[in-house]
C-alpha cells in the first residue's frame, strides 16, 4: 500500500514537469557575427599568395630570364605578404577576438619546502658530508679539466717565437705581383708599390711591404737608419701595427706648402704613419709605427733587402719586445 | 574530423589538458610585444635560407685560379670557399635570393634582438621573476652578434680577411694570454692554419645555432611559465594577466607576423643587393679597402676602435696591452657586464624583491630611463664614430674633425642625455598629476 501511495506521489508530481531539455553546452569561444566581406578578402589573398608561389615556380624553371633572382624574390616575398596579409584579415575580421584574464602564476611554497625535504633526508646515510662533497668537487673538477685538455691541440702553446717570423734576409730581392724584381728607378714619387719576399710564402704578415720614394732630404729617419732608404725609397711593412690590416692607402699632398705631408695610411680604423720619419704615428688609434725594412740596391739596379725588419710585424700581444727581430 | 586527431592525440600522449592550457594562454597585447617575436621569426628564416646555402658552400682555403661565367674574377687566384659563394650567387638558380636573404635575415635578427632589448629594459620588463629570462637574452645577443661575424668571415672575401684580421688582433691584445688565445683559435700566427676555416665553420653552421636554439627554447619556455608582462590600463594588474588566448585570437596575428618577416626579407633578399662579394675580391693579407662595409651591428666595436687614440701600454722596450684591447674587447665587455648587472644593482638601490608583471613606463621610473638613455646613447655615439669614414665620404666632413667631436661626445653625450631625460620624465610625471589634480576637481562641479 505504502509503496503504491509512493509510486502514485511520483507519478503525480512528476507528470506535471516536462522533460528537461538538454542544455546548451556552454560556449567556450565567443560567438562572433558572420562577416562575409572579410571572408572574401581572406579568400581572394590566399589565392593570391598561392599564385605568387605559382610565380615562383615559374621563374624558378624558366631558363636564361634577365633579372631572375628579382622575380623570385618578388614571387617568394609576395607569397608570403599576401598570406601576411590574410592573416592580418582573419585575426582583424574573422576570428573571435575576446580579451580572457588569466592568474599570474605564484610560487609553490609547499611544493618547495617538499622537495627541499626529499634532498636533505635523501641523503640521511652520509655522515662525512664536507669530506663527500670535496671528493665529489675534485673528481668533477679533474674530470673536467681532463674533458678540457685535448683544446690544447688546438695550436701551439707557449710559444711566441713564430709571431717574430718573417721571410726577410739581407739580400733578398723585393719582387712585384707577378714576381719581378723591383728596379729602384722604377720606384716613383707620389706613388705606392707592394713588394714581396721572392721566392717566400705571400699569406704570412711579414712579407708584404709598401714602398714609397721621398726626396732624400726630407727624411728624419730614427737613429742607426742610414743608409736604409737608398735614394729616398722606403719600405715599410704593409700590416698595420694596431689591427693587422693592409696599409692600403697614400696620401700625397697635391699643393705641399699648404697639405699635409704624404702619410700611409690604415683604411680599417686610419692608422696613419709618417713615412719620412721611420712610419712614427701621426693620427689614429696605432701604438707603434710600421717596422721598417733596410734596402739597398744591387748592381743590376733592383731593390733587396738589407736585413729584417726594425721591428716584430703586425699587430702586438702581451709581452712582445720591440726592436729588430732576429 | 577534428575530434578524432584530438583523440588519437590524447590516447598517446596524454597531453589533452596541456594542449587545452595553451590554447587559452594569455597574450597581452602592445605593439612593443612584438619585437621578439620578430627576432624569432627571422632566426627561423636564417635556419631555413642557411642550410640551403651548406649545401653549396666549401668551407676550404685551398687557393684555386676562378674559371667562372663572372669575367672580373676570372683566372684570380682565390680559395674555395670563395669561389664557392661566387658560384652559388651566380650559377645556383636562387642561390643568389637566398644568400641576401640569409644576410638581410641576420642583419634584421640582431636589430630586433637590439630593439627588444631596448624595450624590456625602458619598460623594467627585466624585473623579478623574469631576470634569467633577460640574462638569456642579453646572451643570445652576445652569440648573435658572433654568429654574424663568423657568417660573413667564412665566405672569405676581401671584407671577411680585413674582419678577421682585426679580430685576430682583438685576440691577440688580451692583457697575459692573448697570444695563447689567438695560436689556439688560428692554430698559426695570422692567417692561420687551414683547419681555423673548419672550425669557423662547424661554430657558424652548429655549435652556435645550437647554442641559441637552446637558450630560444630556454627563454620561450620561462616565458611562457611566468607570463607575459603587460601595462597597467583598466583590468590588468600584478596578479591577473588579461589579454587574447592563443587560439583563436592570437593564432592568425603571429603567423601575419611570421609571414609578414618571411616576406619583407624575401623581397629584400630578392630585391636589394647585400654584401656583394664579387666587387671586393678575394682576401690576401696584403690587401685592403675602405669601400667594403661590416654589417651595422659591428659599428660600435669599429668605432670603439677608430676612436681610441694612439697609445699601446708599454714597459720599457715590452708592450703589454696593445691598443685594440680597450676598443675591441673591453668596451663591449663593459657594456654587456653593466647590462648583466643592472637587474640586481635596482634591485639593491631600490630594495625591491617583490614580483613585477606590470611594465613601467619609462616615466615612471625615471633614474633607470635616465642611466639607460645615458648608456646607450654612449654606445649610439660610439657606433656612429663607426661611421665617420662614410659620412667623409658621402658629406666631405673632415674625417679627423668628426673624431675630435665624437672624442667629446663621449663624454659629454651620456652626461647630458642623463640628466635631460630624467629631467623629461619628472615634467610628464609632474604633468601628469597637474591632470588628475585638474579632473578631480572638475568632477564635482
Amino acid at each position: 500500500m505504502k509503496r503504491w501511495l509512493i509510486a502514485a506521489v511520483v507519478f503525480l508530481l512528476g507528470r506535471t514537469k516536462r522533460k528537461p531539455r538538454a542544455p546548451e553546452p556552454q560556449r567556450m569561444v565567443a560567438a562572433g557575427a558572420a562577416n562575409p566581406r572579410a571572408e572574401r578578402w581572406f579568400i581572394g589573398l590566399l589565392l593570391a599568395s598561392a599564385f605568387c608561389a605559382a610565380g615562383f615556380i615559374a621563374a624558378y624553371a624558366l631558363d636564361g630570364i634577365p633579372h631572375q633572382t628579382q622575380y623570385l624574390g618578388l614571387g617568394l616575398g609576395l607569397s608570403f605578404v599576401c598570406l601576411a596579409a590574410a592573416c592580418t584579415v582573419a585575426a582583424k575580421g574573422l576570428v573571435v577576438t575576446e580579451e580572457l584574464e588569466e592568474e599570474y602564476s605564484i610560487e609553490h611554497v609547499s611544493e618547495q619546502d617538499t622537495v627541499v625535504q626529499i634532498v636533505e633526508e635523501s641523503g640521511s646515510r652520509f655522515t662525512r658530508k664536507k669530506l663527500v662533497t670535496g671528493a665529489a668537487v675534485t673528481a668533477g673538477g679533474a674530470l673536467g679539466a681532463a674533458l678540457v685538455v685535448p683544446a690544447v691541440s688546438f695550436g701551439p702553446i707557449l710559444e711566441t717565437g713564430k709571431f717574430y717570423d718573417t721571410p726577410w734576409r739581407r739580400g733578398r730581392r723585393l719582387v712585384d705581383d707577378g714576381g719581378r724584381p723591383w728596379p729602384a728607378q722604377e720606384i716613383e714619387e707620389k706613388d705606392f708599390y707592394t713588394a714581396y719576399p721572392e721566392g717566400a710564402d705571400r699569406e704570412q704578415l711579414g712579407a708584404a711591404v709598401v714602398v714609397v720614394r721621398l726626396r732624400p732630404q726630407e727624411l728624419q729617419l730614427p737613429a742607426g737608419r742610414d743608409g736604409w732608404a737608398p735614394s729616398g725609397i722606403l719600405a715599410y711593412s704593409k700590416v698595420c701595427t694596431h689591427a693587422g690590416c693592409a696599409i692600403s692607402l697614400y696620401r700625397t699632398p697635391l699643393f705641399p706648402p699648404v697639405e699635409p705631408k704624404p702619410a700611409l695610411v690604415c683604411p680599417c680604423h686610419y692608422s696613419t704613419f709618417d713615412p719620412a720619419r721611420g712610419a712614427e704615428v701621426i693620427y689614429g688609434p696605432a701604438g707603434r709605427p710600421l717596422p721598417q725594412l733596410p734596402l739597398y740596391v744591387d748592381a743590376e739596379g733592383n731593390l733587396r733587402a738589407g736585413g729584417n725588419f726594425s721591428g716584430p710585424v703586425g699587430p702586438s700581444w702581451w709581452g712582445v719586445r720591440m726592436g729588430k727581430p732576429t | 574530423m577534428i575530434k578524432g586527431a584530438v583523440r588519437f592525440v590524447d590516447q598517446r600522449s596524454g597531453t589533452a589538458p596541456f594542449i587545452r592550457k595553451t590554447l587559452r594562454y594569455v597574450f597581452p597585447d602592445h605593439w612593443s610585444f612584438l619585437l621578439g617575436e620578430v627576432a624569432l621569426y627571422s632566426f627561423v628564416v636564417l635556419v631555413g635560407t642557411g642550410v640551403y646555402l651548406t649545401f653549396f658552400f666549401e668551407p676550404s682555403v685551398h687557393q684555386v685560379i676562378y674559371q667562372g661565367p663572372y669575367e672580373p674574377l676570372r683566372g684570380v687566384r682565390m680559395s674555395e670557399a670563395y669561389r664557392s659563394v661566387i658560384h652559388m650567387s651566380f650559377e645556383v638558380k636562387s642561390g643568389l635570393l637566398m644568400r641576401q636573404t640569409h644576410h638581410w635575415a641576420a642583419d634584421v635578427f640582431v636589430a630586433a634582438i637590439v630593439l627588444h632589448m631596448l624595450r624590456i629594459f625602458f619598460t623594467g620588463a627585466f624585473r623579478k621573476p623574469r631576470d634569467v629570462t633577460y640574462y638569456i637574452g642579453l646572451a643570445m645577443l652576445a652569440l648573435a652578434l658572433l654568429e654574424g661575424y663568423l657568417g660573413y668571415s667564412l665566405i672569405d672575401d676581401l671584407l671577411s680577411g680585413m674582419g678577421l684580421a682585426i679580430g685576430y688582433s682583438v685576440a691577440l691584445s688580451i692583457p697575459f694570454i692573448g697570444a695563447e688565445i689567438a695560436q689556439l683559435v688560428w692554430g698559426a700566427p695570422f692567417p692561420g692554419i687551414p683547419q681555423f676555416w673548419s672550425r669557423m665553420y662547424i661554430g657558424h653552421v652548429l655549435l652556435l645555432p645550437l647554442a641559441i636554439a637552446a637558450l630560444l627554447g630556454l627563454h620561450l619556455f620561462l616565458v611562457a611559465a611566468r607570463h607575459h608582462t603587460q601595462f597597467r590600463r583598466k583590468r590588468e594588474s600584478e596578479r591577473t594577466v588579461v589579454g587574447v588566448p592563443t587560439f583563436p585570437g592570437q593564432t592568425p596575428r603571429s603567423l601575419g607576423l611570421f609571414f609578414s618577416v618571411a616576406g619583407v626579407l624575401f623581397l629584400l633578399g630578392g630585391l636589394v643587393q647585400i654584401n656583394p662579394v664579387w666587387l671586393w675580391g678575394p682576401y690576401h693579407v696584403d690587401h685592403a679597402t675602405n669601400a667594403a662595409q661590416p654589417d651595422w651591428y659591428l659599428g660600435w666595436l669599429i668605432g670603439a676602435l677608430r676612436l681610441l687614440p694612439s697609445f699601446d701600454v708599454t714597459i720599457g722596450d715590452y708592450t703589454l696591452i696593445p691598443n685594440p684591447f680597450w676598443g675591441g674587447l673591453l668596451f663591449p665587455l663593459i657594456v654587456f657586464a653593466i647590462l648583466f648587472a643592472w637587474p640586481a644593482l635596482e634591485r639593491r638601490f631600490k630594495r625591491d624583491y617583490a614580483f613585477h608583471n606590470l611594465l613601467d613606463r619609462p616615466r615612471d621610473a625615471p633614474i633607470r630611463t635616465a642611466f639607460g638613455a645615458a648608456l646607450f646613447s654612449w654606445v649610439f655615439v660610439i657606433f656612429l664614430a663607426g661611421a665617420s669614414d662614410r659620412v667623409f665620404v658621402l658629406l666631405g666632413l673632415s674625417y679627423e674633425w668628426q673624431i675630435t667631436v665624437y672624442r667629446v661626445l663621449v663624454f659629454v653625450g651620456p652626461v647630458v642625455a642623463f640628466f635631460a631625460t630624467k629631467r623629461v620624465c619628472e615634467e610628464l610625471q609632474k604633468g601628469e598629476l597637474v591632470e588628475q589634480q585638474r579632473k578631480r576637481a572638475e568632477a564635482p562641479a
